[in-house]
Formats: structure tokens, C-alpha cells, sequence
């Protein structure tokens, strides 16, 4: 096994009666990145997490973190990673500080080590003002905070964070990346999954995209992106009765079948010679006096990979 | 990596040591909820002490007792009884928390003996419950209830705790079973009835036949009727067989309880890594 790699998986399975929630997936994550792990709901990101983390017995296929079988040497691989799960899995009663130095004390540090490590991270997490009051009382940022500094007593060499910013605020949200590319910094290495493909292009180097229970994409995200192609040329009329005009005008320069949003009134298709299609296509409107409300070039985004590779657009998206 | 390893701890520590202080640890973290939060005994008490007032004083001067005595005296084991049967809803309630909150998890995904988790909430429930039943007998106590003192108080005290360790396993059981803590607090309109179809208000022969029959049979009778013996207050009598050997079945009841729903608890634990 390359020592390069904190988590390797070779053809994971795992069924719930007929469904198979993991049907031969692979993952290679190098040490020392942050490597993102989307897809759909239910295609499978918690279960494999679920199942690296050793809270989840695998059917089939093996895996090793940090160097370590999470079958046969679950325990040693526990003293190494740190779990961050889609609810913030602190103890409401206790204060943030009780947390802290109880889970410190369940990583066997000790009494006295659990209390300056908890200190520590309090500090670390900008928690110190908060640290004796109770968790109940805590904003969801908060949590999220500590919940985060409970993962990283041991400074985990692998960290698992399963949807860490579900349903937080934006600034929240940037305390949580900060917190990540920190710990990254130190020489964790981060395995993120996410619903928000922003966060992903932010913060992960390397990204696997997993539908149906298999890996079907593993790349860059700049990779990833060229995949789906290139630039785009996108066009937004004022008024629907247009759109059969622009998509012929558009077609002129594409390399491929223009594409036609309805409600949004948008017409958009994929270009190589990018400024001189936009030219064409705008002459070509002013000619034909089409009224268009804006006219540009677009880099693909994370969800166009992730529409284009699993047919169809990311949770959040779907449950709106 | 080898500085972080820490399963055997930095004194190169055995198992055992830290599985007791993983306990120690779940115990000392259930005990502090009790610590800042000092009203949620007082929560738990209430609805003894409220059927104490209730039944003692609004029904009593109506309750007879077979074969004589206060109905005052004859209610009070009983009350210890309810004590501890309604506490397998705490501790479910505590383990639906837990689970669905993914603290389980968290500790399930540390190197702490994960047998601890199980084995902290029981230690603490009876503690909890010792001081529970002395709360409710310096109750008993201020009311004018007079028991015998000596082996027999203390055999009727391990009786009822012995009980309230059969019930944790079906706390622990329902707790993972339950799919939200809304719904643990359901478990409530459970226990009443069945806490109520028993010798804890009125002596099963004043029943009818056939409910006088379940009522005798019921594991709690069987507590309260030797907790009643043993503390030398009115029994109630009965002459079914089951109300004649109480202390035999006090015994056995739990027994039987902790046979059936420790490993239903453990094997609901264990499908938690399915």
C-alpha cells in the first residue's frame, strides 16, 4: 500500500437488504489534502464515510486508514481520526468545556491533559468566552465550532467531515473553512462531503464523484470541469418569442446542441474560439434586432459536472 | 503517527483499566446532567409524590387494605416501586438523545471500549436511583410512615434497586429502538397503565378475578409485596401462589427481565454497525 495515501478503498460494498448502498466503490485520497466527496442523496458519501470511519461493518472489498484495515484493526484506526457527522454529536447539557475535557478523557489523555487540551481548543476555536455555559444555549455556528474541536483532540491524521455546514449562515460557514484549512496546514488530511459544490471547489484539491453507490468520477475540480467541456457562451432574452431566434444564432457558432432554459428565458452551448463566438453571436443579434438582457461567457461550474455525470442536479437544487 | 497512538494508554496500561475508566467517565458525564440540571429528580419524583398526596390523602380514607392496616403504609412501597419501574423511560430517553443526536456515534468512532456506553448508563441510572428512593423515603418518613429498620430495610432497598437494574436493559433496548425522543416520551402512556395494573394502589384480590390475576403476575407486584414484607408494613395478602412466594419471585422477575432484554439490548447496540 503507498504510504502517500491516508485513505484507500478498493471496491467497497455494502447492502441494506436489496438496495446496494455501495456497489464497488474506490477512493485514493493523498496524505495532507483536502479530498471532496459528492454526490446525489443517497448515493452513497455517508455510508462510505460510515464505513472508514469504522462505525459501519463493510460487505465486501477492503479499505485501510492511515495505513490501518478498518476491518481487522478498527481500534487503532479510531486513535487516528477524527468524525464530524451531519448533526453537531455533542453532549446539550454539558458545557462546551465539559465536552471537550469528557471526550479528552475518553481518548485516554487523561485528567490533567484533557483539561489543557480542552483549553487549548477552546482557545483555538474562539470558544473561550463561551466555554462555561451550556451547548443547549449555542448558536448552530457554535456548535459546529466544537463539534469540530471534539474531532481534533488527538490532531487526527485523518478527519472526517460529513456535510460539516448543512444549515449554516454564510459567515458560519467561512469559520468552519478556516477551521478545515488550518487543520490541513498541521498535516491532517481532510475526506469532505458536501451538498454545497462551492464548497467543495474551495477547499477540496482533489474530488470524487459518487452516484449509485460507485466512484464515477475522480479529478481536479479544474479537471472535472473540463470534462463537461469547456467555456460556454450564454445568452438572456427579454421576452420568450425570442429564444428560437438566439438558439439559431448560437447554433451558428457551437460545438454542440445549444441548450434552452425556459423560465429563465437563457440560452447556453459550449465554444472553443470563445471571444470570436461571442462577437458573431452578438452581431448577429443586433442585427436581427432581438432585444437581449445579457450576453457572456461562462466557465462551467461544479454543478454542470454534476448534472452532465449523474443526470441530475445536487440535493439542495432538487429539494427546492 | 506512534505519538498519537493512545489505546494502551502512555503507561502502557491494560484493557481492563481503561474499560472501568471509560465507565467512570460515562458515569461522571451522566452525573453532572443531574449537577446542572437539578430539577430534571425533581421532574422524575413528581409524579410519585403527586399519586402519594393523591391516593394517600384525596382516595385513602376510601382505599381498604385486606387483612388491616393504613393505607398510608401499605401505599408507600408501592410508590417506591413506581419509582423505579417509570425509570426505564429515563434511561430510554437519555439513549434516544444519544442516538439520534450521533453522540453514540461519536463515542463509537473513538478508541474508548464501546461496551462502556451501555455499561456508564446503567451504573449511573442506579445511582440515580438510590438517590431517588431516599428522597421518596424521607417522604415516606414526613408522612408517617414507620418501617422496620435493620436487614430486612436494607434486603427491600438491593429488591428495588434489583429491579430497576432489569429495567435499564429494556430502557437501553427501547432507547435504540424508539426512532425520536418525542416518541420516548410516549413511552409514558405506557408505563402508567402497566404500572397501575398491579398491587402498587390496591391489593389484587379487590379486583376482578381475571385482573386480579394479571395484576399479581405483573414483575412489580411481586417487588412491591416483598418490599411490603420486608419493611414490615401492611402486604395486602393474597393467597394466589405467586402472592405467596413474592420474595422467591421479586428475585426471579428481574432476573427473568435482564435474561430477555439485556441481549435484545446488545444486539440492538451491535446493529448499530450494520
Amino acid at each position: 500500500m503507498n504510504d502517500a495515501y491516508a485513505v484507500r478503498a478498493e471496491g467497497l460494498e455494502k447492502r441494506y437488504g436489496e438496495k446496494r448502498a455501495l456497489d464497488g466503490f474506490d477512493l485514493a485520497v493523498r496524505e495532507g489534502t483536502v479530498h471532496g466527496l459528492l454526490g446525489p442523496n443517497g448515493a452513497g458519501k455517508t455510508t462510505a464515510v460510515r464505513i472508514l470511519s469504522t462505525l459501519v461493518r463493510l460487505d465486501g472489498g477492503r479499505a485501510t486508514v492511515a495505513g490501518l484495515d478498518v476491518a481487522r484493526q478498527a481500534r487503532q484506526v479510531r486513535a487516528r481520526i477524527g468524525l464530524t457527522g451531519q448533526y453537531a454529536a455533542l453532549d446539550e447539557v454539558l458545557t462546551g468545556r465539559q465536552n471537550l475535557e469528557m471526550f479528552g478523557r475518553l481518548f485516554h489523555l487523561g485528567g490533567r491533559r484533557a483539561r489543557a487540551r480542552a483549553v487549548e481548543l477552546l482557545e483555538r476555536f474562539d470558544l473561550t468566552d463561551a466555554a462555561d455555559k451550556g451547548v443547549g444555549g449555542y448558536s448552530g455556528g457554535m456548535r459546529r465550532r466544537l463539534d469540530l474541536a471534539a474531532s481534533m483532540i488527538l490532531a487526527p491524521a485523518v478527519l472526517f467531515l460529513d456535510e460539516p455546514t448543512t444549515g449554516l449562515d454564510p459567515r458560519s460557514r467561512g469559520d468552519v473553512w478556516d477551521a478545515v484549512r488550518a487543520l490541513v496546514a498541521d498535516g491532517t488530511t481532510v475526506l469532505l462531503t458536501t451538498q454545497y459544490l462551492e464548497e467543495a471547489d474551495k477547499l477540496a484539491s482533489r474530488i470524487t464523484v459518487i452516484d449509485q453507490g460507485r466512484a464515477i468520477a475522480d479529478d481536479t475540480p479544474d479537471g472535472l470541469k473540463n470534462l463537461v467541456g469547456g467555456d460556454r457562451i450564454e445568452v438572456v432574452v427579454a421576452e420568450r418569442a425570442e429564444i428560437p431566434r438566439v438558439v439559431k444564432a448560437v447554433a451558428r457558432v457551437a460545438d454542440g446542441e445549444p441548450e434552452t432554459d425556459e423560465t429563465e428565458l437563457r440560452v447556453h452551448a459550449p465554444v472553443t474560439d470563445r471571444v470570436a463566438a461571442l462577437t458573431d453571436v452578438a452581431r448577429t443579434l443586433q442585427d436581427e434586432g432581438v432585444g437581449v438582457e445579457d450576453i457572456g461567457l461562462r466557465r462551467p461550474s461544479l454543478d454542470d459536472v454534476f448534472l452532465r455525470l449523474t443526470g441530475h442536479r445536487t440535493d439542495k437544487e432538487a429539494a427546492a | 503517527m506512534s505519538a498519537l497512538d493512545l489505546t494502551t494508554g502512555p503507561d502502557g496500561r491494560g484493557r481492563l483499566y481503561w474499560l472501568l475508566s471509560d465507565v467512570a467517565n460515562i458515569v461522571r458525564r451522566g452525573l453532572t446532567h443531574y449537577r446542572r440540571q437539578p430539577v430534571n429528580i425533581a421532574w422524575q419524583l413528581g409524579f410519585p409524590i403527586l399519586s402519594v398526596l393523591l391516593y394517600g390523602y384525596v382516595f385513602g380514607s376510601a382505599m381498604t387494605v385486606p387483612g388491616g392496616g393504613d393505607y398510608k403504609d401499605f401505599l408507600m412501597p408501592g410508590m417506591f416501586v413506581m419509582t423505579m419501574a417509570f425509570g426505564f423511560i429515563n434511561t430510554a430517553t437519555v439513549v434516544v438523545h444519544d442516538s439520534t443526536k450521533g453522540v453514540i456515534d461519536r463515542f463509537r468512532s473513538m478508541p474508548m471500549a464501546s461496551s462502556a456506553v451501555v455499561a456508564g448508563r446503567g451504573v449511573t441510572d442506579l445511582v440515580v436511583a438510590c438517590a431517588e428512593l431516599a428522597i421518596m423515603m424521607l417522604t415516606a418518613l414526613a408522612m408517617g410512615w414507620r418501617p422496620d429498620g435493620g436487614w430486612g430495610f436494607l434486603a427491600a432497598f438491593g429488591l428495588l434497586l434489583w429491579l430497576r437494574f432489569a429495567l435499564i436493559w429494556v430502557g437501553v433496548w427501547l432507547g435504540l429502538l424508539v426512532p425520536n425522543p418525542e416518541a420516548a416520551g410516549g413511552l409514558f402512556a405506557v408505563a402508567f397503565p402497566l404500572t397501575m395494573i398491579s398491587s402498587i394502589f390496591v391489593a389484587p384480590q379487590l379486583m376482578p378475578d381475571w385482573l386480579g390475576w394479571v395484576a399479581a403476575w405483573n414483575p412489580i407486584s411481586s417487588t412491591a409485596a416483598a418490599a411490603r414484607d420486608l419493611f414490615g408494613t401492611p402486604a395486602g395478602g393474597g393467597d394466589s401462589w405467586v402472592e405467596q412466594h413474592a420474595l422467591l419471585m421479586a428475585g426471579l422477575w428481574p432476573l427473568v427481565l435482564t435474561a430477555v432484554f439485556l441481549p435484545l439490548a446488545v444486539r440492538r447496540f451491535q446493529r448499530l454497525s450494520r
